[in-house]
């Protein structure tokens, strides 16, 4: 089954992702950050980002996370590569 | 001002807390005297060394001792240059003739430490609009060397070869592709699926790196690594290693059959920009490398005292990284860090000393009492080593699974 990829739905979707992994329960918000907020440490961030290429079949090279630090940022990535 | 400082408090407070509890600082400990590769004196009491990779005990080799010793006489202290410029002297030449035999290869290029060998050959092969796919358990100096160049990063998951098969598969067919693999994982001691993963990545069109710092001198007929055991020493561009793990000094290396390979020494910026090694070191380190491709007793020995430590520690109800003995490093998994730091604390209290080892250096979440093993290691010191363990899991109120 191939997910559904209009940018709201892929922004519902990372947050699922995200779920398990906010162990704090912070408010979850397109401008969220991921090291700031969540307190997500580097290896968290690339464990998710493999989840996310995995669920929409695509490619998020590790250089490019300096360029995404919140969730709405990841969420126009995945918008532009899930074609 | 802003003081650049400020930023890392969070982290000196953590470590002050601890050292204010009366904790020992597992990043400050001070050798007074190294006896022997197996054994120092540390505060004041002599002490166990399990935590070296000095795998094939080479440090006290009358041979390498006296090979140094001459270098350091006839050639002086140190070469104050770049190997490109007034740094490659007689003994740098004869170091990787050293490696060429040993490896069998036609090239081989020394660096001032492994760590910028993997800096300099992972940012100088992989450019603008190629790809680097990693192993997400690769060594630092590997992410750093991605870090510094320009390819896209790719990162798959620990050992899984369906994982990197899939990841290539994402990759335009057309781009250049450097696999980087490692024979040995330094954190939980576990080997890579070589066979499988080279067949993989050369199946996608990927060049291939293999990192074997901690399998030279000990995996295969030769002792050439992992690569060699699994047999894909063909299919393999390149080879890393290190000088201060087997072989007993400081230095790096990469070795590679490319006919290409000698441009290397033009463009890779850290082979280019720092002094070489000095002559004692690479008098030492040929010495040493020859050595090892004689060093079958010494390896059956490793392999002896490494599985009877795992069975030892699994049968006291240790968990350990790996369900069999399959390097000789042992990774024993501890629940939090405040258990981590008062088993490592109570084991060198115990005259024992292992690594602490905790996040990002290990997979995420994971703290260890990392172990490596040495040829020189006798039965006695790991009966000694194994009681301490014991008495410092009891001393420090280790919950162990009821022994097996
Ligand atoms: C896998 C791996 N590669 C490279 C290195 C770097 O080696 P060196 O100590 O020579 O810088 C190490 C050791 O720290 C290592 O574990």
């Amino acid at each position: 089954m191939t997910p559904p990829t209009t940018r709201d739905t892929i922004f519902a979707r990372i947050l699922g992702l995200i779920a398990p992994l906010n162990k704090k329960g912070v408010a979850l918000t397109e401008t969220t950050s991921f090291s700031g907020d969540l307190e997500m440490d580097s290896l968290t961030v690339m464990d998710l980002v493999a989840n996310i290429e995995d669920e929409w079949d695509i490619v998020l090279p590790l250089n490019m996370l300096p360029e995404l630090e919140t969730v709405g940022q990841v969420a126009d990535a995945v918008a532009r590569l899930a074609k | 001002m802003i003081d650049l400082l400020d930023k890392f408090d969070p982290i000196a407070g953590e470590r002050q807390a601890y050292l204010d509890a009366g904790g020992r600082d597992p990043v400050g400990v001070v050798m007074t005297k190294v006896l022997s590769p197996t054994r120092a004196v540390i505060a004041g009491r002599e002490t166990i060394l399990m935590g070296t990779y000095n795998y094939m005990g080479m440090t006290f080799d009358p041979d390498v001792i006296a090979a140094g010793e001459a270098a350091l006489r006839d050639f002086g202290s140190g070469t104050t240059g770049s190997r490109s410029l007034n740094g490659t002297y007689t003994g740098h030449r004869a170091c990787e003739d050293a490696l060429k035999e040993f490896y069998g290869t036609k090239h081989a290029m020394v660096f001032s430490t492994g760590y910028q060998a993997n800096l300099g050959v992972v940012s100088t092969l992989a450019g603008r609009g190629d790809y680097v796919i990693l192993d997400a358990d690769s060594h630092a100096s590997i992410y750093d060397g991605c870090a510094m160049g320009n390819a896209d990063i790719v990162r798959f998951r620990h050992n899984s070869v369906e994982d990197l098969a899939k990841r290539l598969g994402r990759l335009p067919p057309e781009a250049g592709k450097l696999v980087i693999l490692e024979g040995v994982y330094s954190m939980l001691g576990d080997i890579a699926p070589l066979k499988e993963m080279v067949a993989v990545a050369k199946a996608a069109g990927a060049m291939v790196l293999v990192d074997e710092a901690h399998a030279m001198g000990f995996f295969g007929e030769h002792g050439r690594g992992v690569t060699e055991a699994a047999g894909v020493e063909a299919d393999v561009d390149f080879i890393i290693g290190t000088f201060s793990k087997s072989v007993g000094t400081v230095g790096g290396f990469c070795v590679s059959n490319h006919p290409k390979f000698e441009v290397l020494r033009l463009v890779c910026r850290p082979y280019v920009f720092t002094a070489s090694l000095p002559p004692a070191v690479v008098a030492s380190a040929a010495t040493s490398i020859r050595k090892l491709m004689h060093g079958g007793d010494k390896r059956a020995r490793l392999w002896e005292a490494t599985r009877a430590m795992h069975a030892g520690l699994i049968a006291r109800g240790f968990t350990l990284g790996t369900r069999t003995a399959e390097s000789a490093i042992l990774a024993v998994i501890m629940p939090d860090q405040a258990t981590t730091l008062a088993m490592w604390q109570a084991l060198l209290e115990r005259g024992v000393y292992v690594n602490f080892a905790r996040p990002p250096a290990t997979p995420t979440g994971v703290y260890l009492l990392r172990c490596s093993l040495c040829a020189e290691h006798t039965a006695d010191e790991i009966a000694t080593i194994l009681q301490a363990f014991d008495d410092a899991a009891t001393a420090v109120g280790v919950d162990l699974r009821a022994a097996a």
